[in-house]
């Protein structure tokens, strides 16, 4: 669908957000946060990722269908490295005789 | 007849950018970014098998990860990162300009966006002459001291091909704006039609997004 | 009375002449024509190499080829029959020719899109043939690693070049599918008055966009593994050959939805033409489509039982393997049921159809019994899992191709086929079929594994009972490309509606004119709506 005409601001402040977060993941990378450095690294990348994708790219002003489609990819990757990581993290989680 | 009766759907905007198996360049317009959209989701899945790999090596060896990441030069990727997002910007008032018809600033920003990509593409490839340098390409060229030399060349496997792979349609995508930007100042693009530049900025901000998530997976590990 | 002058009309076939109008055509019709020509091609290419496996086989020693020469044949029939036959068959030909119409449409969403696919398409299958011909690659069409990366001799990067860029073909088409299907149907097309055979490619399109592009980045790094020297399935640097596979089959699985899906779409459609009724359950076919669609990436380690991965991820991905047959099962009921009190004809394209539901039902149940874990340890790399696959693929797919050949035949072409040739090429390869399968799930039980060109003694009455039933088989595949091509030029005149079938199909001339109809439909009733005043459906001679 056609989207709206966006005020340039919104498009500067995006930017501005993104640049901001592109900071802050390297700067946390430097604290040591244990396990929380990965999870806080993904965190950061996720909002700079949805803020390009909302903003620049106009999901939020897109169908349903969109929508659908581009979770879909994100879902599909997720599922994609949760059952493949299934595999690695289970082994020897049951111990068959011989296996 | 019973299933379907048959009347003329008219044509209405005799408009020369509207292909003959559409309706209108409304219907047309929804489909090219339908197009684009699904395209962009096989894109996913393609640099998602690396990712895979990736995941489950570096759950297998953290330390090793860890320790191969060190190597790349944090500083490079990040100011890599800035000039990206910085083209992300300038595609995205590119498409602005495109809907409100200012074609000149259209070129200008698609312009913009390419010279940025390229300046991207050089400082990615200044990177790869240090890795070059140092011993660090896998292969034959491959040269490292230090501790777990098998997994830190795997590191470095996952941090040529993923950043490679992403340089390579990068190159595509300075293409695609070259093109774009010939046919802007040729004012093939208005306020009615312009879908070849919003799916041509969907395909930037992707390669903008793979980018954001190979900055803190590749060389962001452990850094304290 | 002066006799009234005959004017030929223009349809899709007629309308320019010349090799130049069919190489740069866009007409999606054409298109499909384009891919029969070589899907059919190398059928014939992939058969052939069956030909000699069975003729070896008809003989416990492995006195016709040597062990390397048996590994090339059974890698490039796998290759060719699944990569450059099964997955674009039904979509690239009968999809490209009848979604457009079945939904009112001009054309797919994207013309030059489509006949970009049909390039890269031929352009794969060139690498393919190459290969072939220039001495083979012995990996297994499954390419597993160390040996396809590291061991194997073989032509391994050509032959994967070429499946990349078909599997690039299969994005491209699937794309078109999925954007013509939500963007273009004709007003009044609601989805759940889509025809089945619609749902069913677009369910086929989405695994194709989800599923193909991980094997093409696999398949890549095998490519750079074999180039480079090293890669990140070499155990060496720590890699795991098994992340290979796990990548490998998270496509591998839905591919052979990929090559299912169409062919079940096709069989909605004949038997509810044949039987002259509604498909029963409208909603739960359409459902059941997008669940197996859906479901088919949930179940890809099944094929690893045996790998050295997790057990407790194998009792996962076994149980996830009983549920995908569920919307298997309920189609096979409705399609069942769809029959019960029809008006039941036997024309060619139903006896593919029964075929098809007959023998689809002993595949996939066949597929729970080595879904099941105890009993997978036992007959994987069997012969039980090559019957178990071929049931489906052939006595299932092909079969539903064939089907639907013959159905849309006159609409393709505007002229009927031979009914009685085709009535008994459908019972020959019926007989073929189940002559040449059936032993192989005895043998595999027995323990005759997979990828052995010698076995013992006691095995040969079975392989001597397949590979006669092979011979059969193949002359049922060579008699309908006898008279179809036959009957593309000498075959009756078919009339728009030769079955007096519902669908938006038939509502336009055999052969349809490039842009399909006149003008375009609006659509008011529900896909199957049989049971009408026969006058109403036929659209006249």
């Amino acid at each position: 669908m056609m989207q709206p005409l966006l005020p340039r601001r919104i498009y500067y402040g995006v930017y501005g957000a993104l640049l901001v977060l592109t900071l802050l993941t390297v700067g946390v990378a430097y604290l040591d946060l244990g396990p929380m450095n990965i999870a806080a690294a993904l965190v950061i990348a996720i909002c700079k990722a949805l803020l390009v994708m909302l903003f620049f790219m106009h999901l939020r002003f897109s169908s349903h269908l969109t929508w659908i489609v581009a979770g879909a990819g994100v879902i599909w990757l997720a599922h994609l490295l949760i059952f493949t990581l299934s595999d690695y993290l289970t082994r020897g989680w049951l111990v068959v005789p011989g296996w | 007849m019973p299933t379907a009766c048959l009347r003329r759907i008219s044509r209405v905007e005799d408009n020369a950018a509207l292909a003959e198996q559409f309706d209108d360049l409304a219907q047309q317009h929804e489909a090219a970014s339908l197009g684009m959209w699904v395209f962009l989701v096989t894109e996913i899945l393609f640099f998602g098998g690396l990712f895979a790999g990736y995941t489950v090596y570096r759950t297998s060896y953290p330390e090793a990860f860890r320790e191969a990441s060190h190597h790349l030069d944090v500083l490079l990727g990040s100011i890599n990162t800035i000039v990206l997002i910085t083209s992300s910007l300038t595609m995205a008032l590119a498409v602005h300009s495109a809907m409100a018809g200012r074609r000149r600033a259209l070129v200008v920003y698609l312009l913009l966006t390419l010279v940025l990509g390229a300046v991207f593409l050089g400082i990615k490839g200044t990177e790869y002459a240090h890795k070059y340098e140092q011993g660090l390409v896998p292969g034959t060229l491959f040269a490292y001291s230090g501790p777990h030399p098998g997994q830190v060349e795997l590191f470095m496997l996952f941090y040529f091909v993923m950043t490679g792979l992403h340089a390579l349609h990068l190159i595509v995508g300075l293409g695609m704006l070259g093109i774009l930007a010939v046919l802007a100042w040729r004012g093939q693009f208005s306020a009615d039609y312009y879908a070849p530049v919003e799916t041509g900025g969907l395909y930037w901000h992707f390669i903008d997004i793979v980018w954001i998530f190979l900055l803190p997976l590749l060389y962001l590990i452990g850094l304290h | 009375m002066s006799p009234t002058i005959a004017i030929p009309r223009a349809d899709y076939l007629n309308v320019s002449y010349g090799v130049k109008s069919w190489l740069f055509t866009t007409d999606h019709k054409r298109i499909a024509l384009l891919y029969l020509t070589t899907i059919t091609l190398l059928f014939f290419v992939g058969g052939a190499a069956a030909v000699l496996m069975r003729l070896e086989l008809l003989t416990p020693p492995g006195d016709l080829v040597q062990s390397e020469t048996y590994n090339k044949l059974f890698t490039i029939h796998g290759v060719i029959m699944i990569f450059f036959f099964l997955i674009p068959s039904i979509p690239a030909v009968l999809g490209n020719f009848l979604i457009p119409m079945m939904i009112g449409a001009r054309d797919l969403a994207f013309p030059r899109l489509n006949l970009a696919s049909w390039y890269l398409f031929t352009l794969g299958s060139v690498f393919a043939i190459v290969v072939t011909v220039m001495g083979g690659v012995d990996t297994g069409w499954t390419f597993y690693t160390p040996y396809s990366s590291t061991y194997t001799n073989s032509y391994v990067v050509p032959t994967i070049v070429g499946i990349f860029v078909a599997g690039f073909s299969s994005i491209l088409t699937g794309l078109n599918f999925i954007v013509t299907i939500h963007s273009m149907r004709a007003p009044g097309l609601t989805w759940f008055r889509l025809p089945l055979f619609v749902w069913a490619h677009y369910a086929t399109s989405v695994i194709i966009i989800l599923g193909t592009p991980v094997i093409a980045i696999t398949l890549s790094l095998v490519v750079l593994e074999r180039l480079v020297g090293i890669g990140i399935f070499d155990p060496a640097l720590g890699g795991d050959p098994i992340l290979f596979q796990h990548l490998f089959w998270f496509y591998s699985h839905p591919a052979v939805y990929i090559m299912v899906l169409p062919a079940m779409g096709v069989v909605s459609e004949l038997i509810t033409a044949f039987a002259r009724k509604r498909i029963f359950g409208y909603s739960f076919m359409a459902f059941s489509l997008i669940a197996i669609a859906v479901i088919s990436f949930f179940v890809w380690a099944h094929h690893m039982f045996v790998s050295g991965m997790s057990v407790y991820a194998s009792l996962i991905f076994s149980f996830l393997s009983m549920v995908v047959a569920i919307p298997s099962a309920v189609k096979v009921f409705n399609w069942t049921a769809t029959l019960y009190k029809g008006s039941i004809s036997y024309q060619s394209p139903m006896l593919y159809a029964l075929g098809f539901i007959g023998l689809f039902t002993i595949g996939g149940l066949t597929g729970v019994f080595l879904a099941s874990l105890g009993i997978d340890i036992h007959v994987t790399d069997t012969y039980f899992v090559i019957a178990h696959f071929h049931y489906i693929m052939v006595g299932g797919s092909v079969m539903g191709y064939l089907g639907g050949m013959h159905y849309w035949f006159p609409k393709i072409t505007g002229r009927m086929y031979p009914e009685g040739w085709a009535k008994f090429s459908a019972l020959i390869i019926f007989a073929g079929f189940n002559l040449t399968f059936f032993p192989q799930f005895l043998l595999g039980y027995l323990g005759m594994p997979r990828r052995y060109h010698f076995y013992p003694e006691e095995f040969q009455v079975l392989n001597v009972m397949s590979s006669a039933g092979a011979s059969i088989l193949g002359l049922g595949y060579v008699v309908p490309l006898i008279y179809l091509i036959w009957a593309m030029r000498y075959g009756a005149p078919a009339g728009p509606n030769p079955w007096g079938a519902t669908g938006l199909e038939w509502q336009t001339a055999s052969p349809p004119p490039t842009h399909n109809f006149e003008e375009t439909p609006v659509v008011t009733q529900d896909a199957y709506a049989y049971g009408l005043p026969e006058e109403d459906l036929k659209g006249g001679r």
